[in-house]
């Protein structure tokens, strides 16, 4: 079953691998995944869609909020969430098409971003359903190529965001034995 | 305090903030600038003579004392040796920092001498990992690296430092706070839930206290001992947890388990409560987990909450850390008693008296022969003279279900060997470490002949520095454990398990410059552990056991842990 992760990480290198890594290793397969900076540039956003059995989500959630540079890791499969996926579509248009396809983009919100003799590039978003039909309406008109991003989402409840305060180095004092060369001390 | 330094003297300074006093390391191209800076430092380097035992050593330093144990290595083969040790590290939650050099920052993707991803490859080898691309971030990486080693769930961290960052210079100023947002240590634990789960303490008629590793990580043996006491319970120690209750205690009932014994696992299976404390339901201890406990309500206190609930479903959840959770616990039941603690007194009796009884019915008594050494009676041996108090290095195998189950240990942190991982290899350089760590005690290294020959290396390393461990090679002539799983379920067909053309003990030690010797008949056996105790310096004494000897009782995999063959096949007969 497909479950929807929305993580909150430190931009850092690696950190992706590690969210990667964890699902990986434990052979799930990840449908899409898509990761950007969030207003602090520090930080990064990811959704995540993977297939997991259903008794393994939460499993799968406490192991990523354990990893060192995830601040927060949420199932949103279940939660109150806005889901969004975008696609990039070009569709060849000769003479004859060329209002019908434009009607149809206009059924479902979407934006002709480049048009040519040959054709149109075409940008949608919706949730995925919704895609699914308008990439199967299109390829009604002849051979498209398309781009998706994979899914963002955003959760509709408030989640408050627990983060570790700074830790005090302790005093170094109590090591001077070392520094005068005793083991154990 | 500002002054200028290499990247390699900062890390030095790092080092000693964190308390480290020696490290156990093997030097290669790319960390030449940090042994440069070791020249005549303070700071002990122990040079081992493979960098896995640097690892094992690190650990063996760990394990023994709590402390945070240091290998270091240098970068392409230097670290991609290290990764055994690691990822035992991870398995057994055993605090050690491992540092490794790495090409210089230039140079990284660009398939240089000596380069390898040490970086990704560790990535799941290690509770977290870091590169260090800039000499800045040093001190600071430093210092998370030992903090997150030693905090929460201890683990093994490694720090992955470019040559040209040991080298550059910069001001060194000590770090005066870490900060890592996104790591949570929880430790306090429920009040609420504490409260519960003491009033089911109390309500239970067959409780039984399940601890495990999380008890000698969390320093908590003496709390567990008051709460043993406070109710009263039977108490089962796991692999990895033996120690954390004495074996002397009354309370003590033995380890559980594929290995464990007869009453361990027969009052995991009949009783009506399980205080788990720092455990992880492992399936070597669990066996088919759906016939696991099945009459128990659990209780399930630990630090990590990815571990709560991951294989068996606790009735009521502490995530906590057992140090912190175990003495409010203990006011909880002690200020519970007077109303409730009498409430079950003959259940509790009769519960007692069954688990007297399933121990005598089977106990875990050494057995003996007139001809030849069989490996529990040298187990028994080695417990006599240890007296509960040495401290046992133990490599995988036969010899080590042996050992865990008839050496007895009177205090955490004598019973090392390699838990989750079972890496072959592990006892003699844990040993290593341990003896660095404790100079004052009396270390064993008990091995099989097949681990033994891994680590034969490290024999330099023991002569070189005089320490006097006592290397008792338990010597079956085979992979043992993996002959009697060949004898029980694959027809007796032995398979690549024959160690022919062992060494002769005497020459190898000789070879070395110490003390080795071999014996093969009981009279022998108990003279000659003593003369190696004796030994001021190390000494290796092959013992040639019975060959043939299996280990039980035996969980077969797969099976409930009441089905126990006891002793050559014949299953037991079970109480309903
Ligand atoms: C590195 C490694 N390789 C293989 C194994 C699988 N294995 C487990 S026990 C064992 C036999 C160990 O033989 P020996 O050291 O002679 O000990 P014994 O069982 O005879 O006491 C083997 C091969 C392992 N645990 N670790
Ligand atoms: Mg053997």
């Amino acid at each position: 079953m497909l479950q929807v992760i929305s993580l909150l990480l430190e931009n850092k290198p690696g950190a992706l691998m590690r969210v990667t890594g964890l699902l990986s290793a434990r052979g799930y397969n990840i449908e899409s995944l898509t990761v950007a900076r969030t207003l602090d540039p520090e930080l990064s956003r990811m959704t995540i869609v993977v297939d997991v059995e259903p008794n393994l989500r939460k499993q799968v959630i406490k192991q990523m909020n354990k990893l060192v540079n995830v601040l927060q890791a949420t199932d949103l499969t279940d939660a109150s969430a806005v889901c969004r996926d975008m696609v990039l579509l070009r569709v060849r248009a000769p003479q004859e098409n060329r209002t019908a396809i434009l009607k149809e983009a206009e059924i479902f919100s979407a934006r002709v971003v480049e048009s040519s003799l040959e054709g149109f590039a075409i940008e949608a978003t919706g949730d995925p359903e919704k895609l699914d039909e308008f990439i199967a309406v299109m390829r009604s008109y002849g051979e498209i190529e398309v781009t998706r991003s994979g899914m963002v989402a955003m959760s509709l409840e408030n989640r408050k965001l627990r983060l570790s305060p700074p830790i005090p180095k302790g005093d170094e004092a109590v090591y001077s034995h070392i520094r005068n060369g005793v083991l154990n001390g | 305090m500002s002054n200028l330094m290499s990247g390699a003297r900062i890390l030095l300074e790092c080092l000693i903030r964190e308390g480290v006093d020696c490290l156990f390391g093997y030097p290669g191209g790319v960390t030449l600038p940090f042994y440069d800076a070791l020249y005549e430092h303070p700071i002990r380097h122990v040079l081992v003579r493979h960098e896995q035992n640097a690892a094992f050593a690190a650990e063996g330093y760990a394990r023994s004392t709590g402390r945070t144990g240091v290998c270091c290595a240098t970068s392409g083969p230097g670290a991609t040796n290290l990764v055994t040790g690691l990822v035992d590290a991870l398995m057994d939650s055993i605090p050690i920092v491992a540092i490794t050099g790495q090409v210089s920052t230039k140079l990284i993707g660009s398939d240089a001498f000596q380069e390898a991803d040490t970086f990704g490859i560790t990535r799941s080898c290690t509770k977290h990992n870091f590169l260090v691309k800039n000499v800045a971030e040093l001190p600071q990486t430093i210092h998370e690296a030992f903090y997150l080693a030693s905090s929460g769930r201890p683990g093994p961290v490694l720090v992955d430092i470019p040559k040209d960052v040991f080298q550059a210079q910069a001001h060194y100023t000590p770090v005066t706070s870490i900060h890592l947002p996104g790591y949570k240590v929880y430790t306090e634990g429920h009040t609420g839930q504490i409260r519960r789960a003491a009033q089911m303490m109390w309500e239970a008629k067959k409780p039984l206290v399940y601890a495990g590793g999380g008890i000698i990580a969390a320093g908590a043996s003496q709390e567990l001992q008051e709460l043993v006491e406070l109710i009263d319970a039977p108490t089962v120690c796991t692999l990895m947890g033996l120690g954390g209750l004495s074996s002397s205690h009354p309370n003590f009932v033995s380890m559980p388990g594929m290995h464990g014994s007869y009453a361990a696992n027969m009052a995991m299976t009949h009783a009506d409560l399980l205080i788990a404390l720092g455990v992880r339901f492992d399936d070597r201890v669990t066996g088919r987990l759906s016939a696991f406990a099945p009459h128990a309500k659990v209780i399930h206190v630990d630090i990590d909450p990815a571990e709560v609930g991951k294989n068996r479903v606790p009735d009521l959840p502490i995530v906590g850390d057992l140090k912190r959770v175990l003495p409010k616990l203990n006011a909880a039941l002690a200020e519970l008693k007077h109303s409730m603690g009498s409430q079950n007194a003959s259940d509790r009796a009769d519960w007692w008296r069954q688990i007297r009884c399933w121990q005598q019915e089977h106990p875990l008594a050494p057995s003996y022969s007139a001809t030849e050494i069989k490996p529990q009676h040298l187990m028994a041996e080695i417990d006599r003279l240890s007296g509960g108090e040495a401290i046992v290095c133990s490599d995988v195998g036969q010899h080590q279900m042996w050992a865990a189950q008839l050496i007895r240990f009177h205090h955490p942190r004598l019973w090392i060997n390699s838990g989750g991982l079972g890496s072959m290899g592990f006892g003699l350089p844990s040993a290593i470490g341990a003896q660095f760590a404790r100079p004052d005690k009396l270390v064993f290294a008990i091995v099989g002949d097949g681990g033994f020959q891994m680590s034969l290396p490290e024999l330099a390393t023991i002569v070189n520095y005089g320490l006097p461990i006592k290397i008792i090679v338990m010597n079956n002539g085979y992979l043992g454990m993996v002959r009697q799983w060949q004898e029980l379920f694959y027809n007796n067909r032995l398979s690549a398990v024959t160690l022919d053309s062992f060494p002769n003990v005497e020459m190898l030690a000789g070879a070395y410059g110490f003390k080795g010797r071999t014996i093969e008949s009981p009279a022998e056996l108990p003279p000659a552990l003593e003369e190696a105790v004796r030994e001021p310096g190390p000494y290796l004494l092959n013992v040639k056991v019975s060959p043939y000897e299996n280990v039980y009782p035996m969980v077969p995999a797969g099976g409930a842990i009441n089905e126990m063959v006891l002793a050559p096949p014949q299953p037991v007969a079970l109480p309903k």
